[in-house]
């Protein structure tokens, strides 16, 4: 099956052709990065964690979002899922590797990388991130083979595949919980150190993640025969809304918190992202534009009938992905740094490398999706070649 | 298999193209000599243990002293060769007699293509600056 | 694919997971000890120590320089010095009050303090947040005498100690050090880029009975380095004698570098 990802169309290869020189840009610039050392990027002593770390946190989001559509088809039979479960897996899959590409850029030691299984540390939360990622990795490519051969067969998959995928949907959850954990666990840190950071990165997970799965379902559409279906779209539409309502929710709550108990160690740090701190407002125009989008979403998505109709469900899917890549794709991360543990406002802005790298993970990750995509879709009959 | 001859003219080249280096060597005129260590300076009659089983192991070695030193906080060696107590220290105590790493270490490191990093942090005694 | 063609990528693929694991076990497996011996228990057996320090303000005068302290600690561990703030590396600096002590800010700190100068380091907590979240326990906390010690063969450089530690204590090292180094001590060896490090205590001068550094190039008892459990120490008799703060002490890190202030 594999062999399907090899043959295609002129525009296959031209989109390839384009993934791939910025693949190669991006491979250029990791070479020279580890040759000199992260010293090309804009971190510094203050900011050690930036622009790589916050992809990372984010596209474990969008791994964790499979499960919203394998929640529903295995554990409550919802049919209307059944054809779009793989497209889902696959996206995890090159999600879960895009984030250990984040994870790698951003080591100091990356030759080291196995030192974390050669020396396992139960009392670190990264360590259990290594081996929750690890794992879900594991769990997709294996239920995903294992299905694609049986629709490619055309029976049945082997029963035995069922407690894997159950399996699966806990891991899900765990998954981005843990890598909450990495933060919600800090002392150092009172911007991250709150106990609604799990729930709220798994609800802009779920937003986020069924949002991007609607606007690739609608790709598929356009370049193959490949329908998902009303229903399946709409449901989906419905999970983004109520995931997008909850997310909003819970940084209200935050908001709160930290606003109305006034406690300056907390308070600076949302000062900082939406009016700037000491003439440090590099964000701020940012994180109002996630406001604005995050508003704009849920006017389109709560509406019934703005959710129903294409056009605008695109928008505001749209809307939903860019808003929430901004609120932890550029601000959760860095606003946990600034003001530092001694009170110091700093200034971080990734550097040009720093970010050709990170489009060259972002392309290695659609290259995936292209690749598996069209080897789901060629199994599937959808694709003429 | 009417392709049968690309096949096996495909690993025809290959063998050739793994073997080349062998293949060079053999015809070459000139043999790579075998490298030729520089006794320390200092004139020190032993190693910290046997010097066939240092060719052999020096890495174990160092790598034990390592995680000893730096791990458990202990330092002292007793030499299985002399009893002397050594200081676990590859700048200190190896390179304190073996202080020339251009005539004694790389001697052998280069000769078998091995590029240890151990002297990208561990100071050696020539390059004080 | 036909079935044949798919059997043996299979088999081929199994073969070199097969052979790497071989490889890799091998590498792990038990390679002959040496045959000389190591001390066979812990120098001083059955003496528990808590090493720390009392930072005494109050020895020096308002304006007291830090320089040729931090030089000494600096000089001694090969720490670079490097002209862009954001490579910057250092185990010990000095702070103004409200960095130094966020917990005891207030608009009406008495100009002594404020004018102050504040000399910070690793604390070498007792309950240090940094060693709990590294993965490889690169850093950890010496059970014989509490010093929060660094391991940088084994660092993976994922800085996720500095990002834990409330203090602002650990560097990362960005670039290579030796860019930012004039001149070597050879008795230390330098760090590589890629690595985290950070005060040790001076553990190496220790182990050979001598002070920290910069406790030693102190010429007015402005830091004095001694053990907890001794009663007799130097510093517990300060710690008797006079009012000490810790910084952040409401975190539960128990700091170990006592202020005098």
């Amino acid at each position: 099956m594999l062999e399907k990802a090899l043959t295609g169309p002129k525009t296959y290869w031209t989109w390839i052709g384009v993934l791939l020189a910025v693949i190669g840009v991006g491979v250029g610039c990791w070479m020279w990065q580890f040759r000199e050392g992260l010293t090309i990027t804009g971190l510094s002593r203050d900011v050690v964690w930036g622009f790589y770390i916050a992809q990372f946190t984010f596209l474990v989001g969008v791994a964790a979002s499979a499960v919203m559509v394998v929640l529903p088809y295995y554990l409550h039979d919802f049919k209307a899922f059944g054809k779009i479960t793989i497209l889902g897996e696959f996206l995890a899959i090159a999600a879960v590797i895009m984030c250990m590409m984040f994870i790698f850029v951003d080591m100091g030691m990356p030759i080291r990388i196995f030192n974390v299984f050669l020396h396992p540390t139960p009392h670190s939360m990264m360590f259990w991130d290594t081996v929750a990622l690890g794992g879900y990795l594991v769990l997709n490519v294996l239920i995903s083979r294992v299905t694609m051969v049986a629709e490619f067969k055309g029976a049945p998959p082997p029963r035995w595949i069922k407690p894997v995928i159950l399996l699966s949907i806990p891991w899900a959850v765990s998954i981005h919980t843990v890598t909450a954990f990495l933060y919600a666990g800090l002392a150092a840190r009172p911007f991250w150190l709150t106990a609604i950071l799990a729930p709220r990165f798994l609800a802009s997970a779920f937003a986020a993640g069924p949002a991007l799965l609607i606007l690739l379902a609608f790709i598929v559409r356009r370049v193959s025969s490949f329908d998902p279906g009303r229903k399946a779209i709409d449901a989906l539409a419905v999970i983004v809304t109520y995931a997008m309502v909850i997310n909003v929710f819970f940084v209200l709550m935050e908001l709160f918190t930290a606003l109305y108990s006034d406690i300056p160690e907390h308070v600076h740090h949302f000062q900082f992202l939406f009016t700037g701190l000491e003439g440090e407002n590099t964000l701020a125009p940012w994180m109002w534009v996630s406001v604005l989008l995050a508003a704009v979403s849920l006017v389109l998505l709560i509406n019934p009938s703005t959710r129903h109709r294409e056009s605008t469900l695109i928008i505001g899917c749209v809307a939903v992905f860019i808003s929430l890549w901004i609120d932890k794709g550029l601000g959760m991360v860095i606003a946990g740094f600034v003001p530092t543990p001694l009170g110091k406002v700093v200034h971080y802005a990734p550097t040009a490398p720093e970010l050709l790298i990170s489009l060259a993970i972002y392309a290695v990750g659609a290259l995936l999706v292209t690749a598996l995509y069209k080897i789901a879709l060629e199994v599937r009959g959808h694709l003429t070649t | 298999m009417h392709d049968g001859w690309k096949i096996v003219v495909g690993l025809a080249v290959f063998v050739l193209l793994v073997t080349s280096p062998l293949v060079y060597n053999a015809l070459s005129a000139e043999k790579a000599s075998v490298p030729e260590l520089v006794k320390p300076p200092n004139g020190a009659p032993e190693c910290v243990e046997d010097a066939a089983w240092m060719r052999a192991s020096h890495m174990d070695l160092l790598n034990d002293w390592r995680d000893i030193v730096v791990r458990e906080g202990r330092r002292d060696y007793t030499s299985g060769l002399t009893g002397t107590v050594y200081d676990m220290s590859l700048s200190k105590t190896c390179m304190g007699c073996h202080s020339n790493k251009d005539e004694f270490c790389d001697r052998c490191h280069t000769y078998m293509a091995v590029a240890p990093y151990c002297w990208d942090c561990h100071v050696e005694p020539e390059e004080v600056s | 694919m036909d079935r044949t063609r798919r059997r043996f990528l299979q088999l081929a693929g199994a073969g070199v997971v097969g052979a790497a694991g071989g490889t890799a076990l091998r590498a792990v497996a038990r390679e002959p000890e040496a045959p000389g011996s190591v001390e066979s228990v812990q120098p001083q057996a059955g003496i528990s120590r808590r090493w720390a320090m009392v930072v005494n303000l109050k020895a020096v005068e308002r304006h007291h320089s830090w320089d040729r302290i931090i030089e000494a600690c600096h000089r001694a561990h090969n720490v670079p010095h490097f002209s862009s703030a954001k490579d910057e590396v250092k185990w010990i600096w000095t702070e103004e009050f409200e960095a130094a002590f966020p917990s005891q800010e207030q608009p009406y700190v008495t100009l002594e303090h404020h004018d102050r100068r504040v000399p910070v380091l690793c604390n070498h907590c007792d309950n240090p947040p940094c060693t709990r979240v590294c993965p490889t326990e690169a850093t950890w906390k010496r059970e014989s005498d509490g010093i929060v010690m660094m391991d940088w063969h084994r660092c993976i450089g994922c800085r996720y100690c500095v990002v834990a530690c409330p203090y602002g204590s650990r560097s990362f090292n960005w670039r290579d050090p030796r860019t930012g180094l004039e001149e070597i001590t050879k008795e230390f060896p330098t760090r590589m880029r890629g690595v985290v490090e950070k005060c040790t205590f001076c553990e190496e001068r220790i182990a050979r009975g001598l002070e920290p550094a910069c406790a030693e190039a102190c010429e007015h008892g402005e830091i004095v380095f001694g053990d907890l459990e001794d009663a007799n120490s130097e510093v517990r008799r300060l710690l008797r004698e006079h009012f000490t703060i810790r910084r952040k002490p409401t975190l539960g890190t128990q700091p170990q570098v006592y202020y005098i202030v």
